[in-house]
Formats: structure tokens, C-alpha cells, sequence
């Protein structure tokens, strides 16, 4: 068992080290530099293990090893710029490091001190010399509350945690709070849910500690399923800090009352997995898991349950039902699982992001945090972006950034000139947002209010090759995959939105379909069990809310104004433009195209099988689709 | 007690009452599909929705237990929108329905059909789209299973498991594929039902039926070389029995 000052002693000895990573200079008994190391599935695809382990190699072959220490992370977020390593005290940011830079980077940087700058993130490097990290475009406008120890810490070592102030919250409503104080301070922070409903969490708590009064058993549990394409964000949380999930979820269980939790993360998360139940076994260890945690006589314990990677499972009744081990359908509300959850007992559910939010509530106070964001939505939200934008990564902002700041600044906009055309959030649940609400504040309410809503967070740019009905047929195509089969809007509904989605793309649609369409997305949203089915229709009315104009080019001429849908363009040959050199037509598979030598060809769009070999190999750009 | 109103009219009812059980302890009708009384509430089939003021979105009546918090509400059993989304239901099973009413068994007897008939679908194929082709489990001695007439209401798998203990039957797949059979595909002849026929007499509607012996009769009958000799089984008047209970 570990004591409060026990805790704040470990605190105390690392003190020095981890202040190396805030920028001051080595003390005198510590190493003279951290050199962190992306561990994050992004960088550990891109190669980062075998650069820790160059990394060392080198360090020992130049006898520094015992000045300079190597720490894996876990994600920056910037992983498209994968492997990401990082010097400190100066903050030397190298990105796309390769095996083979390790020679140099220790020779000239770790032992001489020359930084090597050819190697650095190039937007860290400036005419006026190096900027930190903090500076750069990326980083500047972005707060980091949930992510606030990713990229700092070794997940893999709780000592780490500790040392910045982890486990202090623990100690603090274990020591000088009642069960009610940390539900009134959660409620008066205004924190909601992450997970994509926005519901308060405070509220949420306070009905599984008062709803039922003489339960036996209540059970806590975290839902790091995250099944949205193209979202990582709880991902990185517990890949990078896992044990801010484990403190929160021991303080919940204090709050309402619990003794037992659960979190079911998907099994495609390996190094999440992994992460988790290395921090878990630290934190029994260390006695901040188990009986008389602090000597405080409070009990909590965790475990893991891993998921098959279904997204329904992601919901909160299918969730339950398959810790139960049976197969993850949702079941109907009520009654809620604040009443009865988990094998039939008062439950909480919680997102990964929304628990790594509140260890920091517990000890910065509600009104700090309250301080951040909008009227209705505190705090600062977690993005993954995506598509077409230059810099694609994991962004944290503060709720109530416009999206043109979030498009524009942090993700540096659209790459090769081309021109916005929309952001789609929420994922499969969510819907696309024009340009028109570009300046609209990001809080949950302002999303919703534009037919589109938060989400877990992803966030994909499209620029104006994208069309938009496309869009909605690849997260219908999503949904009616994943759709559990349960219910009947769903099972059925879904499917046959989807083909009526590819009548419109192959040209066979009438206006009268698109009416048909129109009322069978609110038959779904209304009738279906549970929030797949529910929000399952929402990309297809978003997108015919703001971009009716391409539905009609669909439905009414046969064309697809993007050149996106394969069956409603034509390849032509300008005559202007062609040579007659007869590369085109040596090129075609079906032999579609003829001419003579030096006079202008053409194609024979009944052959034809558009598949752009000719457009792809003509020189003189006299093949067009359209 | 909760009050509530059914179609503006005010009604008492005890709490935990679910909509369904309210409406026809006052005698107001809701259709239903997979409900079956006491083993089957999942609310799968959503023909039972009702409209419900402060709601969101429909209820279904079925699974909705009344509880404090909805006092003084509305609740509306056949308002156009009602109307309207149980009908969609019925069209989307038919869009997924091998519609052989003439040649099946449970024509006449079918709840689907009757829904159908009752709800006013005018138009069978008003969704057009890919159905789904299952072989049909005639591996068994005393029934079949043709899968392109289920509707997915789970109340044969309920009866399977509730009443008789058995449980060899449940959903496989998901998504527009899902398909109410044996564990891993297997044929009902290779697992360890019991032939009972309690999951005949559960369902709504031809998917399941017992294996028809009339022709063989008939050709016995017909044989000058045959005696014949008539007995009736206990156990088929037993599951018959249950029927009335049931419905
Ligand atoms: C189909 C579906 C999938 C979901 N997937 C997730 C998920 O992957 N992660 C998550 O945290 N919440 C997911 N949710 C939301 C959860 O049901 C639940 O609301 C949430 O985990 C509650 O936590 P929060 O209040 O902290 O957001 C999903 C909901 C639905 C309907
Ligand atoms: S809405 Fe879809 S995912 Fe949800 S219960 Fe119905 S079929 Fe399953
Ligand atoms: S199951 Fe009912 S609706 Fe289907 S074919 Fe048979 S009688 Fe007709
Ligand atoms: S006949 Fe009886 S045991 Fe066999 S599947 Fe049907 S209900 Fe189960
Ligand atoms: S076989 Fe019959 S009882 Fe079973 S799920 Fe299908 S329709 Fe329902
Ligand atoms: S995984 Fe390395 S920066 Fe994201
Ligand atoms: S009868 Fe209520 S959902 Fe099927």
C-alpha cells in the first residue's frame, strides 16, 4: 500500500528529470538530455522501434549512454510526419527520421551539440533560427488538456505519471472529498460527454449514485471501442497516457459509489492493449489499484475486455451486453444503465476522452476549466483530421474555435490550390458542413444545429473533387455493414438507402426517387432501436440540405459535376488538341479508340469501360472526362 | 400509479405498465410482431411505435415501461405519422420477403399478411432492392426453416430457449444478412433440438412450418396391398395446445 506522502515523494525525485522536458537545464544528478521517441501506432508503422533501437546503439558506441535517455511516447500528433523524435531541454522537433540520420543526429547533435537542422520538422526552422514546437502552426492555436501528457511521458512507467501530478486527483477527493463534492465539481465544470452524445457528465454520475439506493454492486466502465473511420483520438490517449483513464475511472467509482470497472477497448488497438495492461498491473503494484487505495480504505479494481471491432458495439447497451459475452446488439432504453446497466446493475459509461478530462477538473477546480469554451460547451475537444488538408493529424482545441481556424491555421488548409467544398463531422453519424459555416464556433449545440454534430471527433476535409453524393454512399456503405441486423428500419432501411444512394451515381434515378429517399431518412431516424439506425441517415439529409444542387446535376442531366461517379462521365478527345500520335489507342484494353496517324482520334463511347488508361497516358492532355 | 393520456384521453396505470400492455388493458389495439407475451420483448420489429409527447423520436410500445417521469404525457397509437412508419415497416419486410402467400402454408394464418391487410399496403414493392436467397434447413424430420419468409422477429428463438430450455437457435451475420439459424450454420437434423415444435407454434409467420405427410396418406390410402391405421400423436396436440396460450 502507498500513502499520499509516499506519492508525493516520487513526485519529488523525478521533479528534475521531467522539468528537462519543460526546457530547463539538466540538474546535476539526472541525464544531461531526453531524447523522446513517438511510440504511437503511426510512428511505430513508420519505423520508430528500429530507430530506439539504432538510437541506443549509437549512444552506447559513442560511451553517452549514461548521459543521454531515451524515452518511447506515445503520439505527437502529427503522425503523417512519422517518426517523430524529439530532443530535450531545447526541443529539438525531428520528424521523418530515418535509421540511418541516427549516426549523425548522435555524432553532431547528442555529443557536440549541433543541432541538425536539415533533419528538423521544417516549419520549426525559420529564417530567424529554430522555433519550438509550440510555435509552429500546428501547435499554436491547439490546448492541450486531454492530451496534455502524450508525446511528454513514457505511458509504459507510472513513475512518470506521478511526476506530473498523477494520482493527485485520486488522493484529493480520496482525502478532502466526499463522493458528492466530485459530482458537484464534475456538473459545475460543465464537462459532457466525448463520446459523441455530448451528455453532462456530472448528471450522468449523479443518477448512477442516487437512482437505484440499496444496489450491490455498480460498475464503472470506459468505452474505447472507437469504431469511426479515421478516428484515433482515444487511440492516442491510451496509447500515450492510459493511466489518466485508470485515475478517473477510480475517482468515478469513489463518486458513484463502484468497486469494479471496466474497459473495453477494440483488440485491433495492440499497443493500446498492451499499454493498458501494463498500467494496470503498475497501478496495482503501486496500490492505486486494489484494497485500501491510499490507505484510505476505498477499494477499486479494473479490467480489460477486448472487442471484436464492431462498431454497434461502441453503443452503450451492445457494449454491455457483450462485457455480459454475449453477442453486441443494443437493447432498448429504458431502462438506462444509470439504473440498469452492466448484468443488470447501476452503470456508468464513459468515453476515453471524457475520463482523461477529469483528474485535471479535480485538481485545477470547475471554474478552470468552464473558463474554456463555449456558454453550452466547456472545455476543449480532440480532432483527428483528415482528407484533404496539409497537415492530417490529432488536434486539441478549445471548444468554440471556428472551423476555419481548425481547417485554415492548424491544418494548414487545402494542398495544391484547390477549393473547399466541405468538412464532414461525426463520421457515419454526422453530416458535411459547406463553406457558408466556416466561421461557425465548433461546440456541440452549433453542430447540431447544422445538421451535423461532434461526434467522436473526426473531422475529414473534401475539397472540390469530392462529390458529395459519393460522400454519403461511402458512410452509408459504412452503416448498412455494421448495422447489427436487429431491428427493422435499420436491417432493411439502411440497405435499401444505400441502393437508391447508387440509382442517383449510376444515373437511374428520377426526382420522384429522391422524394422517396428523402422520406425514407426520417422512417429511419424515427423508427430504429438505437443510435446506428437513429443517426444512420444523417450524411445522406446533410448533404441534401447544402448540396441539393449536385443531387439534381445526378438525378436530372446524368452528370456528376466532381467527375467522381464512374457511370456518368464520358471520356472525349478534343480534336484541337490531338496529335494523332496513337499512344491513346495502343493503350486502350477494349480497343475503343480509333484514327488514323497524325489526325485527330475518338472514342467509341459504347466501348469504351472508362477506366482512364488513355486519359493517364496522352501527352498532350487532349482526352478529357466529363 | 402513473396517469397518462392515450389519444387525449386520461388513463391510470400502474407504474413499470409498458405502452403496449396500458393501451390493451383499455382495449386500444397496437399491432405487434416480435413481442410475444412474457418471453419476447426486444423490440426489434418497431411495427408496434406509437408517438409520445417529449420524445424525440417514436417509441416503441412494447418495451416502453411508464415510469414517474412520463406523467401527464400524450401518448398517440395511430397518428398519420404512425400510420405512416407502420406501414414503411411492413413494406420494408415485403421488399425482403419471398411473397409466395399462395403456395404457403401459413397463408390465411399469417400475421404478416394479415398486418399487411390491416395497415392498407397498397404497394407490395414499393421498395425495390436485392433480397436475400437462403437455402432452405429441410434437414430435419419433422419441419423446415425457409429464412426468405423471416421476418427477424427472434420470437422462434425465444421459444426455443424460454419455454423449452433448448436453445439451438439465433441470429447469425448481421446487418441485411442476418439470418435466424442454427449455431454456425449448422442443420437443425446435426444439433440438439428436440423436435418439440414450440418454435413452429411461435412463429408469425410461413418461415417455419411442420413437414406436410398428406401425400403420403393419400398414396397409403391408395395402395389396395396397405392396411391403414390411424393415430394421432400426444405431443403435436400438446404443442397445439399451447397455441391458444400463446396467441
Ligand atoms: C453506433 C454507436 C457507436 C458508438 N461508438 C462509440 C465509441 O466508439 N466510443 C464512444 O466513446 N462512444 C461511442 N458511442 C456513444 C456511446 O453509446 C456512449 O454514449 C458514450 O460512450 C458515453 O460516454 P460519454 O458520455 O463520455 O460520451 C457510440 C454510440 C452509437 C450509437
Ligand atoms: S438501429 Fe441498427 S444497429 Fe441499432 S439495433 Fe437496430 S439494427 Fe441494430
Ligand atoms: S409468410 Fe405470410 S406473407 Fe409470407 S408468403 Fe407466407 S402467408 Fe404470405
Ligand atoms: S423444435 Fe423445439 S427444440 Fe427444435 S428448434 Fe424448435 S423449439 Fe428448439
Ligand atoms: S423463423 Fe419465424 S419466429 Fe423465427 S425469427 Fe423468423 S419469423 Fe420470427
Ligand atoms: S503516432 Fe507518432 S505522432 Fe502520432
Ligand atoms: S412488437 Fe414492439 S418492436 Fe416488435
Amino acid at each position: 500500500m502507498m500513502t499520499v506522502a509516499e506519492l508525493d515523494a516520487i513526485k519529488a525525485k523525478l521533479h528534475s528529470q521531467m522539468m528537462l522536458r519543460k526546457g530547463s537545464e539538466a540538474g546535476e544528478d539526472t541525464y544531461r538530455k531526453h531524447v523522446l521517441v513517438c511510440g504511437g501506432t503511426g510512428c511505430t508503422s513508420s519505423g520508430s522501434m528500429g530507430i530506439i533501437n539504432k538510437l541506443n546503439e549509437e549512444l552506447k558506441k559513442n560511451g553517452i549512454e549514461n548521459e543521454v535517455k531515451v524515452i518511447k511516447t506515445g503520439c505527437f500528433g502529427l503522425c503523417a510526419l512519422g517518426p517523430i523524435m524529439i530532443v530535450y531541454p531545447e526541443g529539438s522537433f525531428y520528424s521523418m527520421v530515418k535509421e540511418e540520420n541516427i549516426p549523425e543526429i548522435v555524432s553532431e547533435h547528442l555529443v557536440k551539440g549541433n543541432v541538425v537542422e536539415r533533419l528538423l520538422y521544417s516549419e520549426t526552422v525559420t529564417d530567424s533560427g529554430i522555433k519550438s514546437l509550440n510555435e509552429t502552426n500546428f501547435y499554436k492555436k491547439q490546448h492541450r488538456v486531454a492530451l496534455r501528457n502524450c508525446g511528454v511521458i513514457s505511458p509504459e512507467n507510472i513513475e512518470e505519471y506521478i511526476a506530473l501530478d498523477g494520482y493527485q486527483a485520486l488522493a484529493k477527493v480520496l482525502t478532502q472529498m466526499t463522493p458528492e463534492d466530485v459530482i458537484q465539481t464534475i456538473l459545475d465544470s460543465g464537462l459532457r460527454g466525448r463520446g459523441g452524445g455530448g451528455f453532462p457528465t456530472g448528471k450522468k454520475w449523479q443518477l448512477a449514485r442516487n437512482l437505484v439506493k440499496d444496489a450491490d454492486q455498480k460498475y464503472v466502465c470506459c468505452n474505447a471501442d472507437e469504431g469511426d473511420p479515421g478516428a484515433f483520438m482515444d487511440r492516442s490517449v491510451l496509447e500515450g497516457d492510459p493511466h489518466v483513464v485508470i485515475e478517473a475511472m477510480a475517482i468515478a467509482g469513489y463518486a458513484i459509489g463502484a468497486t469494479q470497472g471496466y474497459i473495453y477497448v477494440r483488440a485491433e488497438y495492440p499497443i493500446a492493449v498492451e499499454r493498458l495492461r501494463i498500467a494496470i498491473g503498475q497501478a496495482r503494484e503501486y496500490g492505486l489499484l486494489g484494497d485500501n487505495i491510499l490507505g484510505t480504505g476505498f477499494k477499486f479494481d479494473l479490467d480489460l475486455r477486448l472487442g471484436a471491432g464492431a462498431f454497434v458495439c461502441g453503443e452503450e447497451t451492445a457494449l454491455m451486453t457483450s462485457i455480459e459475452g454475449n453477442r453486441g446488439e443494443p437493447r432498448p432504453r429504458p431502462p438506462f444503465p444509470a439504473e440498469s446497466g452492466l448484468f443488470q446493475k447501476p452503470t456508468i459509461l464513459n468515453n476515453v476522452e471524457t475520463y482523461a478530462n477529469v483528474p485535471q477538473i479535480i485538481l485545477n477546480g470547475a471554474d478552470w476549466f468552464a473558463s474554456m469554451g463555449t456558454e453550452k460547451s466547456k472545455g476543449t475537444k480532440v480532432f483527428a483530421l483528415g482528407g484533404k488538408i496539409h497537415n492530417t493529424g490529432l488536434v486539441e482545441i478549445p471548444m468554440g474555435t471556428t472551423l476555419r481556424e481548425v481547417i485554415y491555421e492548424i491544418g494548414g488548409g487545402i494542398p495544391n490550390g484547390k477549393e473547399f467544398k466541405a468538412a464532414q463531422t461525426g463520421g457515419p453519424s454526422g453530416g458535411c458542413i459547406p463553406a457558408e459555416h466556416l466561421d461557425i464556433p465548433i461546440d456541440y449545440d452549433n453542430l447540431i444545429s447544422i445538421g451535423s454534430m461532434m461526434g467522436s471527433g473526426g473531422l475529414i476535409v473534401m475539397d472540390e473533387n469530392n462529390c458529395m453524393v459519393d460522400i454519403a454512399k461511402f458512410f452509408l456503405e459504412f452503416t448498412v455493414d455494421e448495422s447489427c441486423g436487429k431491428c427493422t428500419p435499420c436491417r432493411i432501411g439502411t440497405k435499401r438507402l444505400y441502393e437508391m444512394l447508387e440509382k442517383i451515381t449510376s444515373g437511374n434515378a428520377t426526382l420522384e426517387d429522391l422524394d422517396k429517399m428523402e422520406k425514407l431518412c426520417y422512417y429511419i431516424k424515427n423508427n430504429s432501436l438505437c443510435g446506428l439506425g437513429q443517426t444512420a441517415p444523417n450524411p445522406v439529409l446533410s448533404t441534401l440540405r447544402y448540396f441539393k444542387d449536385e443531387y439534381l446535376a445526378h438525378v436530372v442531366d446524368k452528370k456528376c459535376p466532381a467527375g467522381v461517379c464512374q457511370d456518368l462521365l464520358t471520356y472525349k478527345i478534343v480534336a484541337d488538341k490531338c496529335k494523332g500520335c496513337t499512344a491513346c489507342a495502343r493503350k486502350c484494353p477494349v480497343g475503343a479508340i480509333s484514327g488514323t496517324v497524325k489526325e485527330p482520334h475518338s472514342i467509341d463511347t459504347t466501348k469504351c469501360i472508362k477506366c482512364g488508361a488513355c486519359m493517364a497516358t496522352c501527352k498532350f492532355g487532349a482526352i478529357v472526362k466529363e | 400509479m402513473v396517469n397518462i393520456k392515450i389519444n387525449g384521453i386520461e388513463y391510470s396505470v400502474e407504474e413499470g405498465t409498458t405502452i403496449l400492455e396500458a393501451c390493451r388493458q383499455n382495449g386500444i389495439r397496437i399491432p405487434t410482431l416480435c413481442w410475444l407475451k412474457d418471453i419476447n420483448a426486444i423490440g426489434a420489429c418497431r411495427i408496434c411505435v406509437v408517438e409520445m409527447s417529449g420524445a424525440r423520436s417514436l417509441t416503441a410500445a412494447c418495451v416502453y415501461p411508464l415510469s414517474k417521469f412520463d406523467e401527464g404525457k400524450n401518448i398517440l397509437t395511430h397518428s398519420p405519422a404512425v400510420l405512416e412508419s407502420r406501414k414503411m415497416t411492413l413494406q420494408l419486410l415485403l421488399s425482403n420477403h419471398n411473397m409466395d402467400c399462395l403456395a404457403c402454408a401459413r397463408s390465411g394464418n399469417c400475421e404478416l399478411q394479415a398486418l399487411c391487410k390491416e395497415l392498407g399496403v397498397d404497394d407490395s414493392s414499393y421498395f425495390e432492392g436485392a433480397k436475400n436467397e437462403f437455402d432452405i434447413d429441410t434437414s430435419s424430420k419433422h419441419m423446415y426453416r425457409d429464412d426468405n419468409k423471416c421476418i427477424n422477429c427472434r420470437r422462434c428463438v425465444a421459444a426455443c430457449e424460454k419455454y423449452q430450455g433448448i436453445g439451438v437457435i439465433g441470429a447469425n451475420e448481421r446487418g441485411f444478412k442476418t439470418e435466424i439459424s442454427c449455431a454456425f450454420g449448422m442443420d437443425l437434423a446435426n444439433t440438439a433440438c428436440v423436435s418439440c415444435g414450440q418454435c413452429i407454434t411461435a412463429c408469425p409467420t410461413g418461415a417455419l412450418s411442420e413437414k406436410d405427410d398428406t401425400d403420403k396418406v393419400w398414396e397409403a390410402l391408395a395402395d389396395p396391398e396397405k392396411v391403414v391405421v390411424v393415430q394421432t400423436a400426444p405431443a403435436v396436440r400438446a404443442s397445439l395446445g399451447r397455441l391458444s396460450v400463446i396467441r
